[in-house]
């Protein structure tokens, strides 16, 4: 075959059509919160290390609510499952509907924030904020980053709600939302890790 | 910092911090004085470039063609002069730190006081490893690695703008340290409690830098990882891929696991030293010590985030020049997940003397030797491959064989210090600085220059300078070991590291020999900048096709230098070293039948974003909230409004594809038969 | 497999381009989903709050084991994770991070505990006595 004409050679080494591109977006944000991963990791290494160095200050069991964590909790949780019937909507191609479960998934996840800086307000008015202790800055630096991301997730559903409403399901569009329900699955799925390490396993240590 | 007599709250609502005393070229001491003259050099320096662009009217095809180009390979070539320049930058350190030890015995102080000659020494090591040796690094593999696999571009062009342009501004911020308030002093990465103890912009300048070109190296790890998963040309399987792609592909893999640990790390330094939480302080229960753990659970992946691609480019300049495939290439490939895994075991060697028991201790100095024997394979898969071959010893392999003399030792000087109570002799000392500019000079900065040396025609479509390449490897290989030999020399001796004066004059010859070999070094990089002069000079001269080398991957199946586009139609692979097969099997390429080709469009937003980044940066440095605020907002509101260009392509039609195609630089690309 | 599927649904024009990851779960999933999460969420909350066992570190073992259980749970039925999506990468690049995670937690917490109870028996006491 090597021998013949040299467009065999062309054919054989050359793609004459131009092939189909794969999009690398969602793998992409895939690999992105696998790095987010290593971030929320170290800050677990730092609260596993620090967690109990409370420096005559307040323990975990003395400030840390778990009625309110668990309120916090069941927000996320379900805010995660309305996420997904957003999904579920948008594979069916019912704009109205994504829109509406984007909303409730967005208002749980402002619910969950709100909570949060209460209880933040409220520890910091008690004397035991993030320069008390090294247990209390580990404590807030890893909650607060959670909460950090939970709120960039907000904006980021704020936005892409404005697209999705101007722009309709195109296809860039339903990329974003499945970029957008990964964040938020991942963020459900870290603070199943602090819910059971900072707070449970913390009023125990 | 001195507080400000007039308006002090409208001043320092506006300034922060800042003041006319930050300005260290102000002051009138010795130091004062050398500042102002580098300050006047750089100043008139810059305006002649400045003058000179405006003045050929530059601006718009700089803007236009480079700034905000997507191309993945013009933002190599970006890369590759960041971290030229840096490298000027950085060894002038090292030239001053050599100086300052050749002289500063006994009553003589020398000519740096400590706290100059701390910063300096902080500003080297930072400099090096992450704006010349990554810079470098990410560079080669932009320019290279979508040429190797046969694709048109990364997967995310417009995120590998952004990261330059972080890079970029993260090299910015750490220049700007040397005219507006003073640098750290607390070493290259930052140990508390120095770190958190010492006043003033320097260490918030070391902070923010790193911070800067930390997302974008990370931004940068994550967008390779898709481009070699996504975008291989058709019928490149993982076992057919170059393996300077494969070890790309490891290298990105490890940022994405240890840059958000490095980012995570500096981000509680921050904490502690703006809001006063205790991560790292010595009270309050905070751990001086889980910095330095963390920090290198960053730093040692590290240095195999710099060296893997390293001996990807040895790996193709090996074949290349002994006229044979490589030898061992699956043990080659199997070598480079070995290390990525293991290189995530072995940080501890660094602080083996921090008071770890003896069962830990163990554990991590058995992973550091087994780490060497993966490496170990490599150097052999490479001897192997010369052996019997037709070696060629131009430039690029020159440095290369240089590299296998002086890695080795160094890599066996590591093996050394990974027996834990042997480091308790060497820990801190001038033996661990020889060790470790052993295998980043011999090994990293070697492979660069290789690198340069070999993919340089394929980038501007001619060679280097042969003589002044030659002159530049025996002055750095020369100078390398007179500069380092007597470290290691020293360091057997006893003599600790990052000392700006010493009492006992019998140490004086070592360290005299040592500024010496500097003095080489200079001479090496100063050829390396004649040889690129000499060089375009005699571009016509010197002028190729797009394979040079006889090469065997697919990067010299285009012209040199390739079009926007790389390949006018996408190949196809059947073999490992794909181009070496096409050119065995006859093939020519073919000059009609083009296609329309899809590419992704030039933005802005790149320069916008990273340009307001390093505002918000230099905000925080300096305590002017209203800026730091202002421009952060900024980002965000610049990177939703990114968000809303839905229209980031074009096609180039076939009509230019056709024009390009019979007009480029081609010669022996287009002979393709056996040369 | 997925190359087949996506070329197909090139066609569609709209449909294209997800072709590669068209796993978005079914209702079904999500609900069994959200049912095990629950229920892997009441029980360390109750084990915690009603102080079911003497011993605290049994619990503690018990709450962070039922929490890796529901990480994996939140995987496979949220973030839909299998072997196929991506080719593979996927499934690659999240094994190869949690093996680094475990790696990074796990030392990290072996080698700052063995320092500390060599090298920082004072703070011990401190931490203790207040």
């Amino acid at each position: 075959m090597s021998s013949t004409a040299v467009d065999t050679a062309q054919s054989r080494f050359l793609c004459l059509e131009e092939p189909h591109a794969h999009n690398g977006t969602l793998l992409g944000f895939w690999i992105y919160l696998m790095s987010d991963c290593f971030i929320f990791a170290s800050l677990f290494a730092c609260y596993a290390v620090l967690g109990t160095n409370t420096a005559g200050g307040p323990s975990a069991a003395q400030v840390l609510d778990l009625h309110g964590l668990a309120i916090n909790t069941a927000l996320l949780l379900v805010s995660s499952v309305t996420f997904g019937f957003a999904m579920l909507e948008m594979s069916r191609r019912r704009k109205g509907a994504v829109l509406a479960w984007l909303a409730v998934s967005g208002l749980l996840a402002a619910g969950f924030v709100t909570l949060e800086i209460r209880e933040f307000l409220g520890m910091i008015a008690e004397g035991a904020g993030p320069g008390r202790s090294a247990f209390l800055s580990s404590f807030f630096t890893l909650v607060g980053t959670h909460g950090l991301h939970v709120s960039v997730g907000i904006l980021w559903l704020i936005v892409l709600m404005v697209q999705v409403g101007k722009f309709g399901l195109s296809e860039a569009n339903i990329r974003r939302l499945q970029c957008l329900s990964m964040f938020w699955h991942f963020l459900d799925l870290v603070w199943v890790g602090v819910f059971s390490f900072v707070y449970l396993s913390g009023v125990l240590r | 910092m001195l507080e400000p007599t007039t308006h002090p709250a409208a001043r320092s609502f506006l300034f922060g911090r800042l003041t006319l005393d930050s300005l260290p070229f102000l002051q009138p001491d010795l130091e004062g004085r050398i500042v102002l003259v580098t300050f006047i050099a750089v100043c008139l320096g810059g305006l002649a470039i400045l003058g000179l662009i405006t003045k050929k009217r530059l601006w718009g095809y700089l803007w236009n063609e480079w700034f905000t180009s997507v191309d993945h390979k013009k933002l190599g070539i970006m890369y590759m002069i960041l971290g030229t320049v840096m490298l000027l930058r950085g060894f002038a350190d090292a030239l001053m730190m050599r100086a300052q030890q050749a002289i500063a015995f006994g009553p003589n102080m020398g000519y740096l006081p400590p706290e100059h000659y701390d910063q300096i020494f902080t500003a080297h090591g930072s400099i090096m490893i992450f704006f010349v040796a990554m810079a470098y690094i990410v560079g080669l593999i932009n320019y290279v690695m979508p040429l190797q696999i046969g694709s048109r571009d990364v997967a995310f062009p417009f995120l590998n703008n952004l990261s330059f342009w972080f890079t970029f501004w993260g090299a910015i911020t750490f220049m700007v340290s040397l005219f507006v308030g003073s640098f750290s002093t607390a070493g290259w990465l930052g140990y508390p409690p120095v770190s958190e103890l010492q006043q003033g912009p320097g260490v918030d300048y070391y902070i923010w830098g790193l911070q800067l070109s930390g997302v974008g190296t990370l931004l940068s790890g994550v967008n390779f990882v898709v481009t070699i998963i996504k975008m291989r040309a058709p019928g490149m399987t993982m076992m057919k891929m170059p393996v300077f792609t494969w070890t790309s592909l490891c290298t990105s893999g490890l940022i994405i696991a240890t840059f958000p640990v490095l980012t995570a790390t500096l981000f509680l330094l921050s904490l502690d030293r703006y809001i006063g939480t205790h991560f790292f302080t010595s009270d309050f229960g905070g751990n001086v010590m889980m910095y330095i753990n963390l920090i290198w659970v960053w730093g040692h992946p590290e240095v195999y985030i710099l060296i893997l691609p390293i001996f990807g480019i040895y790996s193709e300049i090996v074949p290349t020049f002994s006229g044979k495939p490589l030898f061992g290439y699956s043990s080659m490939v199997y070598a480079t997940c070995a290390i990525m895994i293991l290189s995530y075991l072995v940080w501890l060697h660094h602080f083996f003397t921090m008071g770890s028991g003896a069962d830990v201790n163990s554990f991590f100095s058995l992973t550091t030797m087994i780490i060497s024997i993966p490496t170990g394979v490599k150097i052999f898969n490479w001897l192997f491959t010369m052996y019997r071959g037709r070696v060629q010893f131009t430039v690029p392999m020159l440095w290369t064989m240089g590299f296998l003399f002086t890695f080795t030792i160094g890599g066996m000087t590591g093996v050394m210090l990974s027996v834990a109570p042997a480091d308790f002799l060497l820990h801190n000392s001038l033996f661990l600085i020889a060790h470790f500019h052993n295998v980043i000079i011999g090994g990293v900065v070697f492979g660069v220059f290789a690198g340069v040396n070999y993919w340089f025609p394929k980038a501007f479509g001619f060679k280097l300078d042969e003589s002044w390449g030659r002159a530049s490897f025996w002055f750095w290989q020369i100078g390398f070991w007179l500069a380092f030999g007597p470290l290691y020399i020293m360091g057997l001796m006893g003599v600790t590291r990052r000392l700006s004066h010493f009492d006992n004059p019998a140490l004086q010859p070592y360290f005299i020999v040592a500024a010496v070999g500097a003095g080489l070094i200079a001479l090496g990089i100063a050829s390396f900048i004649i040889q690129i002069g000499v060089s375009i000079l005699r571009r016509k001269q010197y002028a190729v096709g797009g394979d040079p080398w006889n090469g065997r991957t697919l990067e010299w199946a285009t012209s040199s230098p390739p079009p926007a586009y790389n390949f006018a139609f996408v190949p196809n692979v059947h073999e490992r070293d794909a181009w070496m097969d096409m050119k065995r099997h006859g093939y020519r390429r073919p000059l009609e039948g083009f296609n329309d080709i899809h590419m992704p469009s030039n933005t802005a937003s790149g320069v916008i974003i990273g340009t307001l980044s390093f505002l918000c940066c230099f905000g925080l440095i300096w305590y002017i909230w209203w800026l730091a605020v202002a421009s952060f907002v900024g980002v965000i509101v610049a990177s939703i409004a990114h968000t809303f260009n839905y229209h980031r392509d074009y096609h180039i039609p076939k009509a230019e594809v056709d024009s390009f195609e019979h007009s480029g630089n081609w010669q022996d690309a287009a002979q393709g038969a056996n040369a | 497999m997925s190359h087949s599927t996506s070329h197909e649904h090139a066609s569609h024009g709209q449909e294209h381009g997800h072709g590669e990851h068209a796993n978005h779960g079914s209702l079904r999933s999500y609900l069994t989903g959200f049912v095990l999460a629950a229920i892997l969420t009441v029980i360390p909350f109750w084990l915690v709050m009603g102080h079911v066992f003497q011993s605290h570190w049994l619990t503690i073992t018990i709450v962070l084991a039922l929490a890796i259980v529901q990480i994996l749970v939140h995987v496979i039925y949220f973030l839909h994770l299998d072997t196929r999506s991506e080719g593979g990468w996927n499934m690659l690049s999240f094994i190869f991070t949690m093996v680094l995670v475990v790696i990074v937690l796990g030392a990290s917490i072996w080698v700052m505990y063995n320092e500390n109870s060599l090298m920082m028996p004072m703070s011990q006491q401190a931490n203790q006595g207040t």
